[in-house]
């Protein structure tokens, strides 16, 4: 079977003919090394990153973002998500904290994608006075 | 009215603000201030919670909080002061910045050199024509990312975009999975406004419809949007008479441009240009005013945040230098041509002894291949094939540019290649 794949390693778009001879994928009209494996694992298994938010209290703000540390089966991003919208935390949280380890059994943790601090921290009045 | 003695002020603390005020720190500038109308730093970042950020200059896929973080970071380790919630309210072009805070009142700031950082925002419906009722539900798509990413909230349960750029894909993509059921993306122009990858993986992935030279011709609905006309365009971008029809919504997001935020440019008396939206500006991105230099998206609205990074770098360099007292004969400027298939070029001006040069470019068309070249005069100075261009995918390249003679760059076709 022949397919034809518009690579989104990078913004050059490549695309990408892959087709599968004898058990062997074969990847054509890639530019670099990450297209033609972008092009093997788009076929067999594709993946994404998981990005949302998850409740946090007594953040600056009422949702804290978080991403997954690595790509995530596309069709086990839906049981992922709903597992995140259970998840709530509390602030302070920092970047690349963990919020959930080995997501629905798929091997990737969820790490927040930014630091927040308490609404009552000082730090945030002591900098706005400079 | 409290004053401070500064030599650099940047104005916007998003990721070219960030970067300005990091690199000039870095390359010796002392007294350096950071201003930021919001309560925190990062800029619009912060409400971009998907991934494909920094992609140049990390190699990584970082979300757009995840970037903003490492500036961060790296500013609060490199002690640069910064005010928060401190609002510019003019600049003037001997380099005075009028600003107030809750904490101290007004602020008058004399500096030496001053970078403009503010960004840019998005159109909304009154600048797109679109006629009919003003129900509740028509939404900037910025503003429907911050509802959900940011706010916790979700403003519809059916939603109409206009606009393919790629803030429009996002949140395609953003608002299905967070269970509103997206109608279809239309966009007015016969080619798709955002980044190939994005109309993969935020339409294709999951099966949301893009309609080409197709617009909305108006909203219905009393309080809250109910629905809204699509109708075809025809080559001139008026509605086709007999292919209206009504798609049911009670959201409508319009993902229909950015603005350049330029009012306290404009105010300063900085020369613009009109193509770019943003000030005209030289090798260093220092605008007509010697010693105010502008940076991102208040330039020129690219596409990438690490052009967006880089471009602050690039004046923060040339601020220093300016500090420094290193002019390069500003009254000798040449001009920067945009050639074939090109629609705009970033600086749109450089000196004789600019030197290595960064230009930012747009393409007017889609094209297979070309080549990217550079002349000053008749004298080619760089020449590569680039691939699958498109208008919403900025060009770059790094010239040594130096010279006497004005400067062109072009998209030349293969078949005329000289």
């Amino acid at each position: 079977m022949k397919k034809e794949i518009i690579c989104i390693v990078c913004p050059n778009s490549c695309r990408l003919t892959v087709s599968e001879q004898n058990g062997e994928i074969i990847v054509s009209g890639h530019e670099c090394r990450r297209g033609l494996e972008h092009g093997i694992s788009e076929y067999r298994d594709p993946r994404r990153m998981l990005t949302s938010t998850v409740a946090i209290d007594g953040g600056t703000l009422p949702r804290l973002p978080v991403i997954s540390t690595a790509e995530i089966p596309r069709d086990k991003l839906r049981g992922c998500l709903e597992a995140l919208y259970m998840v709530r935390v509390r602030a302070p949280v920092k970047g690349g904290d963990l919020i959930v380890e080995d997501i629905c059994g798929t091997g990737v943790d969820i790490v927040a994608s930014r630091s927040m601090s308490r609404t009552d921290d000082p730090q945030n009045d002591k900098e706005a006075s400079g | 009215m409290k004053r401070l003695d500064l030599d650099l002020v940047v104005i916007g603390g998003g990721p070219a603000g960030l970067a300005a005020a990091l690199k000039a720190k870095e390359l010796g500038a002392e007294k350096v201030l950071l201003l930021e109308r919001n309560t925190e730093l990062g800029g619009i970042l912060q409400q971009c919670i998907h991934d494909g950020f920094g992609i140049h200059r990390f190699n990584k896929r970082l979300s757009g909080n995840q970037y903003a973080q490492l500036f961060i970071d790296e500013v609060e380790r490199m002690d640069i002061a910064v005010k928060l919630d401190t609002m510019v309210l003019e600049i003037t072009a001997d380099k005075k910045v009028y600003a107030c805070n809750k904490h101290e009142g007004m602020l008058e700031i004399n500096s030496k050199a001053l970078i403009l950082a503010m960004g840019c925002r998005e159109r909304t419906a009154s600048q797109v024509l679109i006629h009919g009722e003003r129900p509740a539900g028509v939404l900037t798509a910025g503003a429907v990312q911050r509802y959900i990413n940011m706010e916790g909230y979700l403003p519809g349960s059916k939603a109409v975009i206009l606009g393919s750029g790629d803030i429009g894909l996002i949140m395609a993509r953003r608002m299905t999975l967070e269970g509103l059921s997206v109608q279809g993306v239309y966009e007015v122009m016969p080619d798709p406004g955002g980044l190939t990858r994005n109309l993969v993986q935020c339409l294709d992935d999951f099966g949301i419809p893009l309609h080409l030279s197709t617009t909305v011709t108006a909203v219905h609905g009393r309080k809250r949007v109910e629905a809204v006309t699509v109708a075809q365009v025809n080559e001139a971008m008026s509605p086709v008479a007999g292919t209206e029809r009504q798609v049911e919504c009670d959201l409508l997001v319009l993902a229909v441009g950015l603005i350049p935020e330029n009012e306290l440019s404009r105010a300063a008396g900085v020369e613009m240009d009109p193509r770019t939206g943003g000030p005209l500006l030289d090798e260093n991105f220092m605008t007509s005013i010697p010693g105010i230099f502008a940076a991102g998206n208040v330039a020129v609205v690219f596409d990438l945040v690490d052009h967006v990074s880089q471009s602050g770098e690039i004046a923060a360099a040339g601020a220093v230098d300016y500090l420094a007292g290193k002019p390069k004969g500003v009254e000798s400027y040449r001009p920067v041509r945009a050639g074939e298939n090109v629609s705009f070029v970033v600086p749109q001006r450089l000196n004789r002894e600019c030197g290595l040069t960064t230009f930012f470019l747009r393409v007017k068309k889609p094209e297979k291949v070309a080549a990217l070249s550079c002349y000053t005069g008749q004298k080619q100075i760089f020449k590569k094939r680039r691939r699958y261009l498109a208008p919403p995918e900025m060009l770059t390249f790094t010239a040594n540019a130096s010279g006497a003679k004005g400067i062109t760059v072009a998209l030349e076709k293969e078949a005329s290649r000289r």
